[in-house]
This record gives structure tokens, sequence and C-alpha cells, in this order.
């Protein structure tokens, strides 16, 4: 592989070997949002003006994007010269007003945004928030299809995280911020009503699954539902009373708090989300799985509940990942 | 391909609905194999699914753009970590049991066979 030249506008730009485009265009100090870094995000999205793009940087686009020649600029090695564009700001599709803050716990903000228009999504999917500077993050809609108008994030602060830190200090009631289309195919399908579910999920990785609960009790889904929610310790776990009140309510609801380090009080186990289910469970064949939350518990627990008998097809994750450091 | 006389290998096999009812088993039966899983590494199951599908579509006789070379490439990086005939026989293994749990008939079972055979010198970099 050589180096390729990319044509930007007026700009060109030499994309190195074993380069990024998306590396490559941040080298020349091109403006272009990226988040991830890994092709989950979706910000980074370009499209190709002179045919197809390399099919690896299309990986996860809807059909429709990628038939129009869109794809990830963070998954996209050129094997040939390219002429791109960005895509339409119109991606952005609405804005939001926040309309309240709530710690859920030390470190989790339960962030309520009014949109000025309502969005067509799934509950668990995510979108794109972006404010003024531009910089944005990718955020999972943690309430269900019912509030349409209404998105709530649960935003965990990490240690010098730019968009988490003033997301929870300077953001401020009234406040306005750009909303993206909703994305991601970590969603609940109503097509299996009788299957069972298997959720887990570490830290902010709640927010999606409990979009997921919610909207699936609301659809009246009849197979059990089995949620592990994961922290290192008891301060990274929240709304405990709220799905011990939502399994007492719902008899097909099983709610397992866990935590890795420490000694658990009662009704909490021992242990990492993910050890702790698969000791509980041990055929997964037929059901459906989410993974949400930190990358390497995704990985991991993927291939776990593939080994256990989950069809592919049936597993559906967010990894979180963050643009540097962990999650932890 | 066999155009004239109708049906190809592929299209008897039941096509790409074959690939994909196929390729959960294969990937389960090669990730529980301690004598090959060390080949397969942790970190995008979803992109090494796909490769196993483009395995699959090949040794079922589909439709592909992979030339031998292509595999020499593709797998010297496992020849170098000490791919050998042993780890290739594993994957043989596999790939007929795979296709004896749905029933496929012996007799197409062979013709796979054979396909994924005809590589085996590309794929050990021989
Ligand atoms: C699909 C998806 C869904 C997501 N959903 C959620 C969600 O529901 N809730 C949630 O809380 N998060 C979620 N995330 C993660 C979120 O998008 C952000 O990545 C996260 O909030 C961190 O952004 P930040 O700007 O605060 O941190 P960044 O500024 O991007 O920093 C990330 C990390 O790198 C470290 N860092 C920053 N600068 C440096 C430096 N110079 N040197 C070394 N280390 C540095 C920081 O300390 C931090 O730990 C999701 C991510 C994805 C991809
Ligand atoms: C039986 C003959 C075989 C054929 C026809 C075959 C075919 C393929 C094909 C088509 C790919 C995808 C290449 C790409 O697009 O990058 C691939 C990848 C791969 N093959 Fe094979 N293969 C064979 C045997 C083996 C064996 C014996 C092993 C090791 C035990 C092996 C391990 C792998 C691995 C690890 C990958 C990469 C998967 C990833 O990491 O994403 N293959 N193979
Ligand atoms: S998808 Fe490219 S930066 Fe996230």
């Amino acid at each position: 592989m050589t180096e390729q030249k990319i044509q930007l506008g007026e700009q060109s730009i030499l994309c190195k070997a074993d380069e990024s485009l998306l590396d490559a265009l941040l080298r020349e100090q091109v403006d272009i949002s990226h988040s991830c870094h890994q092709g989950a995000c979706q910000s980074c999205l370009l499209r190709s003006l002179d045919g197809a793009p390399p099919i690896e940087a299309q990986h996860g686009l809807k059909e429709g994007l990628k038939q129009q020649n869109y794809f990830l600029a963070c998954l996209c090695y050129p094997q040939h010269a390219m002429r791109i564009a960005y895509r339409h700001h119109s991606d952005f599709m609405t804005h939001g007003t926040v309309s309240a803050k709530q710690a859920l716990n030390a470190e989790t903000l339960l962030l309520t945004l009014d949109l000025d228009e309502a969005l067509d999504y799934y509950a668990g999917q995510f979108v794109n928030l972006r404010r003024d500077d531009g910089l944005s993050r990718s955020y999972s809609i943690a309430n269900n299809r019912i509030h349409s108008k209404q998105l709530s994030f649960h935003i965990r602060r990490l240690a010098g995280g730019r968009f988490s830190a003033w997301a929870h200090e300077d953001l401020n009631l009234g406040d306005r911020i750009a909303v993206s289309e909703p994305q991601g195919l970590c969603y609940y399908l109503p097509d299996k009503p009788d299957s069972p579910l298997l959720l887990i999920g570490t830290g902010s990785g709640l927010a999606p699954l409990a979009g997921i609960i919610s909207e699936a009790l609301h659809q009246g889904h009849r197979g059990d539902i089995y949620l592990y929610h994961g922290s290192s310790d008891l301060n990274g776990l929240y709304w405990v009373e709220e799905m011990q009140a939502l399994a007492e309510a719902h008899a097909n609801f099983h709610y397992h708090p866990c935590i890795s380090s420490g000694e658990p009080p009662e009704h909490v186990f021992a242990g990492r989300a993910n050890d702790v289910a698969f000791s509980q469970l041990s055929d997964l064949k037929g059901w459906r799985v989410y993974l949400c939350g930190h990358p390497d518990m995704v990985n991991n627990t993927k291939r776990q509940a593939f080994l256990k008998g989950a069809s592919l097809a049936d597993i559906y994750a967010d990894a979180f990942h963050v643009a540097s450091g962990s999650l932890d | 391909m066999s155009e004239a006389t109708g049906t190809t290998l592929f299209e008897q096999l039941g096509g790409e609905a074959a690939v994909n009812a196929a390729v959960d088993i294969f990937y389960r039966h090669v990730l529980n194999d301690y004598r090959i899983n060390r080949f397969f590494d942790k970190s995008d199951m979803d992109q090494q699914a796909a490769k196993q599908k483009a395995f699959l579509t090949m040794a079922f006789g589909g439709p592909n753009n992979y030339s031998g070379t292509d595999m020499r490439t593709a797998h010297a990086k496992f020849v170098k970590m000490g791919l050998n005939d042993s780890h290739f026989d594993a994957v043989m293994e596999h790939l007929e049991g795979t296709l004896q749990e749905l029933n496929v008939p012996e007799a197409l079972i062979k013709q796979v066979s054979a396909i994924a055979e005809s590589t085996r010198s590309d794929v050990l970099g021989l």
C-alpha cells in the first residue's frame, strides 16, 4: 500500500499507508467530528463522491447510507485516490433544551432534554449530542418510546473527560444542545415476545438497558427478562430501588446488581456482572442478549454468550468506546 | 460453475441461507476447540463471523473473489504463529461436522470438503 490522495472540496490531503482517513484528516487539521475511533459512534460519517468506498468502512451503516456511498472515516484505509464530501449537516436533526439534571450517584448524571421535534427512535438506541463548539459524543437513550419528545441520558463523569465533565458541571437548565438522528442496532424488537432476554451492563451501560426493559414490559413481553448491572463497587450502582420495584411489579423481570470488589450487602451479587450471569444461566439457545458498557466487558461477554448457545444474530451490543483512556 | 446442468453445488446446499445457518454452528465449534481457537482473537467477533461466512461461501462453491494468493496472504500471519496440517485437519473436521449437524447429504459434504481441501497448500503457505 502507498499514500493515497484525498480530495475534500478545495483541499487535498495525502493519506499515508496504514493510516486511517480520520487520522489523516485530523493530522491536516481538518475540522471533522469524531469520538470513538472505532466505528461505533458514526460521528465521522463522510461520503465518497466517486464510487463505492472500502467495504470495511461501511461497517454498521444503514443500507440507505451504504447505497449512497457514505462511510466512516475512522474505519477507512483508502486503497486508491478518493474524492470525499462532508455529510449534510442536517444530520443533527433537532435541538433539545435541558429540562432536568439529577445525580443518580456520585459519578452519574441523569440528564433530560425536551426536544423541539419528536424523534422516531427505538429504546436502546443512542444519539450524538453536540455542543456549540462542535464537540460531540454518543449517549444512549435511557427512556422508552412513549416519550418521543423527551430524552433522558445517564452520563458518567470521566476524570478529565471533556464532554462528560462539562455536562456535569457547566450545562444548565434551559441550555440548548444539538441532537443527532438516533442510531445503533442495540434495541428492543417486539417480534419474539416469548423469548427470554438477557441484559448485561456496566456503569452507565444501564441507560440503554433500562430503556429496552421499560419498552419490553410496556409492549407486554412475556419471556423472562434478566438484568445484570455491574460496577466495581456499590458507589457505581444506581437505580437499585427502582429496578427492585420493577422486579416486584413484574414477575418475569429479574434484577441482579453485581459488584466486582468488596463484600456485597443482601440482594447484591459478588463478581463481575457477566460472570454472575453465566454462573446462573446455562443455556442461551433462543435467547436475545443485550450488552452495553465497557468495551472489554462487551467483547468478552459476546463471546461467552455465543459459546453458551446464543445465536450471533441475537446478540446486540453497544460498546461505550471512549476516545482514550478507559471507562473504569 | 456448472450452470449448464441447472443447479450449482451452492444452490443445492441452499445458497446464502445455508451459509447463514452454518456460520453460527461452525464458528462455535471452532471457538470451542482448544487446538485452534488461539488463532481467533477476542477482539471483533462480528468481523470474524463475517470472515467465517466468506470461508463457508467459498467452501460451498458460492460466489467469492478470493484467489490462491489471497488465501496465502490472509493466513500468512497464522502460519508464522505455527499454523500447520493438524490445524487444517481440525478445521476440516468442523466443516464436515457442521454439515452433518445440518443434515446435508453425504455426497454434497464430500464436494464441500474437496473444495476446502484444494486450498490446503495456499492456506498453509506451502
Ligand atoms: C455507542 C455509544 C454509546 C455511549 N453511551 C454512553 C452513555 O449512555 N453514557 C455514558 O456515560 N457514556 C456513553 N458513551 C461514551 C461517551 O460517548 C463518551 O465517550 C464519554 O462520555 C467520554 O467523553 P468525554 O468527552 O467526557 O471524554 P474524553 O474527553 O473523550 O476523554 C475520554 C477519556 O480519555 C481520558 N483523556 C482525555 N484526554 C486525555 C489525554 N490528553 N491524555 C490521556 N487521557 C486523556 C479522559 O480522562 C477520559 O477518561 C457511549 C459511547 C458510544 C460509542
Ligand atoms: C480449510 C481451508 C480454509 C479456507 C478456505 C479459509 C478461508 C478463509 C477466508 C476466506 C478468510 C477471510 C480472509 C479475509 O477476508 O481477510 C479466512 C480468515 C481466517 N482464517 Fe481461514 N481458511 C481455511 C483454513 C483455516 C485454518 C486451518 C485456520 C486456523 C486454524 C484458519 C484461520 C483463519 C483466521 C484466524 C482468519 C481471520 C479471522 C479474523 O481474525 O478476522 N483458516 N480464512
Ligand atoms: S465512528 Fe468514526 S469516530 Fe466514531
